[in-house]
């Protein structure tokens, strides 16, 4: 934890009320997302309970097992899932942008232009905690492998047939969340803590309705005191008021009224069941008033469960929904539409395996696979830091506070040239006042955050490099010399070099992050790391027992 | 270690079973350890530059601090390239390259050397001094050299065209699978050569998913090496040059259990002595204590502190500064020589730390850029693995500490920081890390196939503690 976290969190406590991380959302929130609220059963990991999920916030809609050990009614559930989720995570792949790129032929290095389809927009799930991303993730796994009665060989317990692709999508999406900085699934309580600190720990922000309680502190309470109860206050029934936002249960409403609203849907199923099987009753007057009867029965039992569990989701669906209002009342940063196009290429990507007809996700990656996401993760992460920074001077202030940045009012500009090569160019120094301690050792690279802005250009910022020449920490001032961004003829470009009065920025790591070195191919994979993946790994994808 | 039950004839028949242990129980005394050290030195070379048909393509060396491994890198280097051979090294960073380059070079002149480095780095004057050392940041210009060295970083980058035959994997412990998976197309057969008590490879995003996998590419690349290729059998430094007659046991006791080694030198051999007397300060008492037992811990009161603790700071910066000011000399089998800035260095866990340090000891005007001259060493363990000096001061990572997490109980950062020294290592900590420990027992998770690291920082820090109480002087 840094500093200036650390900080916040004493003055949340302090003030009683969350306090600020960050001035800017640092993560893209699409204008219409699909918040899913999932609840596991008890006992079974990975066992699915109910879902509420829409992307209206005053329609949700509940999907539950009834009796949550019995697989067939299991997979009915995720069929019902799937044919409500699938078609918004599918709404967005007809929606298409040419983008132009260029191929490299691996024979001849001659390279050609292709222009490659990305999707104009991308869907976005909002789930209240880290562990409902990876229940999700457990979901996926237990059904992108399922055969259905479309395979050739459908097996004894065929899926329904979008099960194995709601699967596919859950993968897509919870193994594209382990990216730092990408948005198609995001979890509310490490969305809401990366904007703001709560006077709690980290382990208690996990609960969505306590961290909200610091932003939500009830009248005349504090924040600790609202957290209190919303982890704790129970009503005349004996229920949590806020339940745990999942996906486990509180194991007192388990006890108290899941169990018994369960057994009492088995008992009328069971009653159902044994009415129409029954041949001996057949012959009974009255059997069909008795099979309606029944019916009744098992629907209002049906029903009952459904409110049951409703009532366990709505206070967290509320919860994530008041979390979506103070982040949407956070502006923008500059960088989220650069890392959405991320997304969004992910997304397409999918999509195209997808309609290629390509195998599911398989169950684990292969050592290349897996060094690729290692790769691509670390990369990102870089990229989030520098971006973050760049977009919010709250973040900056962390790199500044470490010594990894430093912030200032340009005194001087000296122009100065190097003559060792043919023509002359320009290497003016800059003074800036400063009063933070950066580790600035003479000799050590520096980057202007921004670059230089060069507007005459007419492009964008360019990368703008100097090196430290001298810094005098008593006296608060840091003296660099520009290497770079200044155009190509002697004098520099105008506009590229800041001026005595202006406030500048210049950091000591680089902003934008080195690409990852190739890997071989899967199919190279050398003798270290036990040759191509073979035929020997596809023995762990054997069938899983059934019931 | 595995027992394995099988058929064995000797059982029943006395008379081979006799045959067998006169031929096998040694009869000599233990040998010297310079004689243990050569004999293990030669089974690695001949199984690294003469491999019997058949044999694995890889030979791992583990190395306990201070063992000769870069010796042993020189000396394997040499002897390849006498068999014939074009070889590559790789190790993991600018700084062990371009110690590495130096070292080849000054002990194999008739060698050609090349430096590949990375377009936007230059390596140091101190590798390029010598005649036979040409750097390069293209390889094609350096595939005539007997030997070519880079970082494992810059070898990712190298397209294959003509691989080698033979490399070298310097650090091997610290370098992580993903990129020995990048750099393995580059050669056929591979000496890796390290030490498996220091700190583990780490990355700063998630990979939870991948633990348990023989192939982690986050875990370190001598551990996939061997999982995917069970019939090496890594190979053993057994004696350690660096440390002391003092350190060795604990160091390889702590650290250490299963592969146990002796220090080069026996008690007495190494000896610190003071020209000025003391002068009775905590600092001195420290000092004193050290210099006859190897070992002195400074003990400031208890108290939760930021972790650039000032009065902590402070006090590693006096302990340094004392050590300058009396004139200490150090004598050993090496000879005799005054205890200049150059051979002390301070190890910290945070880089913050480090900055405090020398900026305390810069206020003291204690030499501490190495650009200006021979300076004191301020450095976090990371980047102190693999280096040695005569003596140490070390700001324990969990002084002052409230909690005890996975980063500050990590085996290795301890191991480093308590095994750079040749003479003796001072520890800077506040009161009450006992009772730390106590209270944070180690809970990370266990990970299904992953072997569990024994001994853990918990285990380790304590024994390490234990011992250094027995030398206690307070502040």
């Amino acid at each position: 934890m840094s500093l200036l976290s650390t900080l916040a969190r004493l003055e949340a406590v302090r003030s009683g009320r969350a306090e600020p991380l960050a001035t800017v959302r640092h993560r893209h929130l699409s204008e219409r997302p699909m918040v899913v609220v999932p609840l596991a059963a008890a006992g079974e990991s990975g066992a699915p309970l109910a879902v509420l999920l829409g992307t209206d916030r005053s329609a949700p809609r509940l999907h539950i097992v009834p009796q949550p050990l019995n697989r067939t009614q299991r997979f009915d559930f995720l069929a019902r899932v799937a044919a409500d989720l699938l078609p918004y995570l599918e709404s967005f792949g007809g929606e298409v942008e040419q983008i132009e790129g260029s191929t490299t032929d691996p024979a001849t290095g001659e390279k050609t232009q292709v222009l490659r389809e990305l999707c104009a927009d991308a869907p976005q799930l909002i789930v209240p905690n880290g562990s409902s991303v990876r229940h999700l993730a457990l979901l996926g796994r237990s059904t992108r492998f399922r055969r259905t009665a479309e395979d050739a060989d459908p097996g004894p317990y065929p899926a329904p047939t979008r099960v194995p692709l709601l699967g596919r999508w859950l993968t897509h999406l919870t193994e594209r969340a382990q990216v730092p900085g990408s948005s198609l699934l995001l979890p509310m309580t490490a969305l809401l803590a990366r904007h703001w600190a709560t006077g709690q720990s980290h382990l208690e922000d996990q609960h969505l309705a306590a961290q909200l309680a610091w932003h939500f502190p009830r009248p005349g309470l504090t924040g600790t005191e609202t957290a209190l109860l919303a982890e704790t206050e129970r009503d005349a029934q004996g229920r949590l008021t806020h339940p745990p936002a999942g996906p486990v249960t509180d194991p007192r409403f388990d006890e108290l009224l899941l169990a018994p609203a369960i057994t009492r849907h088995d008992a009328a199923l069971a009653a159902l069941a044994a009415l129409q099987e029954g041949p001996a009753h057949a012959e009974h007057p009255d059997h069909a008033a008795r099979v309606e009867q029944a019916r009744l029965q098992a629907d209002e039992a049906s029903e009952q469960l459904h409110t049951v569990l409703s009532q366990a989701l709505l206070p967290t669906w509320e919860d994530v929904w008041r979390g979506l209002d103070l982040l949407y009342a956070l502006p923008p940063a500059a960088h989220l539409g650069e890392r959405w196009e991320s997304d969004r290429w992910s997304y397409t990507g999918h999509r195209d395996r997808l309609a290629a007809g390509e195998p599911p996700q398989p169950k684990q990656d292969d050592a290349v696979t897996a060094a690729r996401k290692l790769a691509q993760r670390e990369r990102e992460q870089a990229r989030l830091d520098v971006q973050e920074a760049l977009d919010d001077p709250l973040a900056m202030a962390e790199h500044r506070l470490a010594g990894e940045a430093f912030a200032g009012t340009v005194v001087e500009v000296t122009p100065d040239y190097d003559t060792s090569g043919r023509s002359p160019k320009p290497r003016p120094l800059v003074t800036v006042r400063t009063a933070d301690r950066p580790h600035a050792d003479p000799g050590r690279e520096v980057h202007r955050a921004g670059g230089s802005p060069r507007p005459e250009a007419g492009g964008g910022p360019s990368a703008q490099k100097a090196v430290i020449v001298e810094s005098d920490p008593a006296g608060g001032t840091v003296t660099v010399r520009l290497l770079s961004g200044m155009g190509r003829k002697k004098e520099p470009e105008p506009g590229s070099l800041p001026e005595p009065g202006d406030r500048i920025v210049f950091t000591l790591f680089e902003l934008t992050p080195r690409q990852s070195a190739p890997l071989p191919e899967p199919d190279d994979t050398p003798w270290t790391h036990g040759g191509p993946p073979g035929a020997a790994d596809h023995s762990l994808t054997a069938a899983e027992e059934w019931e | 270690m595995t027992s394995t039950m099988t058929f064995d004839p000797s059982a029943f028949d006395p008379a081979p079973a006799i045959a067998t242990t006169t031929t096998t129980v040694p009869t000599t005394p233990p040998a010297s350890p310079g004689a243990t050290a050569d004999a293990a030195v030669a089974r690695i070379l001949a199984a690294t530059v003469r491999p019997a048909p058949g044999a694995p393509r890889g030979v791992v060396v583990d190395s306990p601090p201070g063992a000769g491994k870069s010796t042993l890198v020189v000396k394997a280097a040499k002897e390849l390239v006498g068999a014939g051979e074009r070889l590559m090294i790789v190790a993991q960073t600018n700084s062990q390259v371009d110690d590495l380059v130096a070292r080849l070079a000054e002990k194999g002149p008739e060698l050609s050397i090349g430096r590949l480095h990375a377009s936007d780095s230059r390596p140091s004057p101190e590798a390029l001094r010598h005649a036979n050392v040409t750097p390069s940041d293209k390889v094609g210009a350096l595939l005539e050299h007997d030997v070519v060295i880079s970082t494992a970083a810059k070898w990712q980058w190298v397209k294959a065209e003509a691989p080698w035959r033979h490399a070298i994997v310097d650090e091997a412990y610290q370098m992580r699978s993903d990129a020995l998976l990048a750099v393995a197309r580059l050669f056929e057969r591979a000496l890796f050569v390290g030490d498996p008590g220091q700190l583990d490879p780490f990355t700063v995003v998630g990979t939870d998913q991948w633990a348990g996998l023989s192939y982690d590419p986050s875990s370190s690349a001598v551990v996939t090496l061997l999982a995917h290729n069970p019939e090496i059998e890594p190979h053993r430094l057994p004696v350690s040059w660096r440390l002391p007659a003092s350190a060795a046991p604990l160091i390889s006791s702590a650290f250490y259990p299963y592969a146990p080694f002796r220090s080069g030198t026996g008690p007495g051999e190494r000896r610190l002595t003071a020209s000025a007397a003391s002068d009775g300060s905590a600092f001195d008492k420290a000092i004193d204590e050290a210099a006859e037992h190897g070992w002195a811990l400074l003990e400031l009161p208890a108290r939760h502190t930021v972790r650039t603790d000032p009065q902590a700071v402070a006090a590693v910066a006096s302990t340094v500064g004392r050590l300058l000011e009396r004139g200490l000399t150090a004598h050993s089998e090496q000879g005799t020589a005054p205890l200049t800035p150059g051979r002390i260095a301070v190890g910290t866990a945070h880089r913050d730390q480090a900055a405090a340090v020398r900026a305390a000891l810069a206020g003291l005007g204690v030499p501490v850029d190495p650009a200006a001259g021979p300076a004191v060493t301020v450095d976090t363990a990371n980047r102190l693995q693999g280096r040695e000096y005569d003596v140490t001061v070390v700001l324990h990572p969990l002084s002052g500490r409230p909690d005890a997490t996975a980063f500050h109980l990590e085996t290795g950062r301890l191991c480093v920081l308590a095994s750079r020294h040749r003479h003796a290592c001072i520890v800077v900590a506040r009161a009450g890390i006992a009772e730390v420990l106590d209270e944070h027992p180690a809970t990370e998770p266990v990970q299904l196939g992953v072997t569990v690291k024994f001994p853990d920082g918990w285990e380790a820090n304590y024994r390490m503690l234990q011992h250094l109480e027995e030398h206690r002087v307070r502040l």
